[in-house]
C-alpha cells in the first residue's frame, strides 16, 4: 500500500520504496525552522551582551588627563607611541606642524593591525590591507576600513602635550 | 476518535514553507541588527544598543511563536 492509497496507479518502484513526500517535506521544513531557533537565540544573546558591554563602558569613569610627551621631544613630522590610560592598547601621537599635534588609537578599525604615519602625505597607513586614514582627522580615505580611528583629544600646556580624553566615532 | 487537523497535508507543507521563509527573513534581520550594533558599539555610539537589543529579543519571540504554531499544526 502506498501512503496516498492509490495502489493501482502506482509504478512498481513506488510500491517498493513508498516515500511519503508531503510528510518528508513537512518534517524537513519543520526541522529547519527548529534549527534556526538557536541561531536566532544566539543573535538575541549577542545583542544583549553588546548592550551590557555598552552600559559598562558608559558607567566607567573617563580617564583623567595625563601628560604624554614634552613638545620638544616630538620633532615636526615625528611620531611617538604612548598608552592612555596606562595599560591600554598603544596610541600614536604625531606632530603635523609647529603647533599641531594629533593622536589616535593605533589599531586599524578594519582588523586592528597597527597603523603607521606617513606625515609627508598626511596619512596614516595600515600595512596589512592597505587601509589609509587622513592624518588630521583620522577618517578612512582608502582601503577596507569604514570607521575612523578613535581620537585622543589633546591639549598643549606648559611645554607638555597632554591627553584629555578619547573620542570613538562611527563617521 | 482523534481530532483531525483542519488543514490537508499538502496545505500544511505550504504553511511550513511560508513559516520557514518568514523565520529565515527574521534571522537575517537579526544578523543585520547585530552587525549594525557592533559597528555602532565599536564606534563609541551606545544609544542604539538598547532599541536594537529589544528588537532582536522581539524577533526571537516571534520566531519561537512561529515554531510553536508549526508544532501545533501536527496535533
Amino acid at each position: 500500500m502506498t501512503p496516498d492509497d492509490r495502489e493501482r496507479a502506482q509504478p512498481h518502484w513506488r510500491r517498493d520504496f513508498p516515500i511519503d513526500w508531503p510528510e518528508a517535506q513537512w518534517v524537513a521544513r519543520r526541522e529547519f525552522v527548529k534549527f534556526l531557533m538557536p541561531v536566532s537565540l544566539a543573535f538575541a544573546v549577542g545583542q544583549v551582551w553588546l548592550l551590557w558591554r555598552g552600559w559598562r563602558r558608559a558607567s566607567a569613569p573617563a580617564p583623567a588627563p595625563a601628560r604624554i610627551a614634552r613638545v620638544s621631544d616630538v620633532p615636526i613630522g615625528g611620531a611617538m607611541l604612548f598608552e592612555y590610560p596606562a595599560g591600554s592598547p598603544s596610541r600614536i601621537l604625531v606632530r603635523v606642524d609647529e603647533s599641531t599635534f594629533v593622536a589616535y588609537e593605533q589599531q586599524c578599525t578594519h582588523l586592528t593591525c597597527p597603523v603607521l604615519p606617513a606625515v609627508e602625505r598626511e596619512e596614516l597607513i595600515c600595512p596589512c590591507h592597505h587601509g589609509v586614514f587622513e592624518l588630521r582627522t583620522g577618517r578612512p580615505i582608502a582601503g577596507p576600513p569604514r570607521r575612523p580611528l578613535a581620537r585622543v583629544t589633546l591639549e598643549v600646556r606648559d611645554g607638555w602635550v597632554q591627553a584629555t580624553g578619547i573620542e570613538a566615532r562611527t563617521v | 476518535m482523534t481530532p483531525r487537523s483542519k488543514f490537508a497535508r499538502s496545505q500544511k507543507v505550504t504553511i511550513a514553507t511560508g513559516i520557514l521563509a518568514i523565520v529565515a527573513l527574521i534571522v537575517v534581520l537579526q544578523l543585520w541588527l547585530f552587525t549594525a550594533s557592533m559597528n555602532a558599539f565599536l564606534g563609541g555610539d551606545t544609544r542604539v544598543l538598547a532599541p536594537a537589543a529589544a528588537a532582536s529579543v522581539l524577533c526571537l519571540g516571534l520566531n519561537l511563536g512561529l515554531l510553536r504554531y508549526l508544532y501545533g499544526l501536527e496535533r
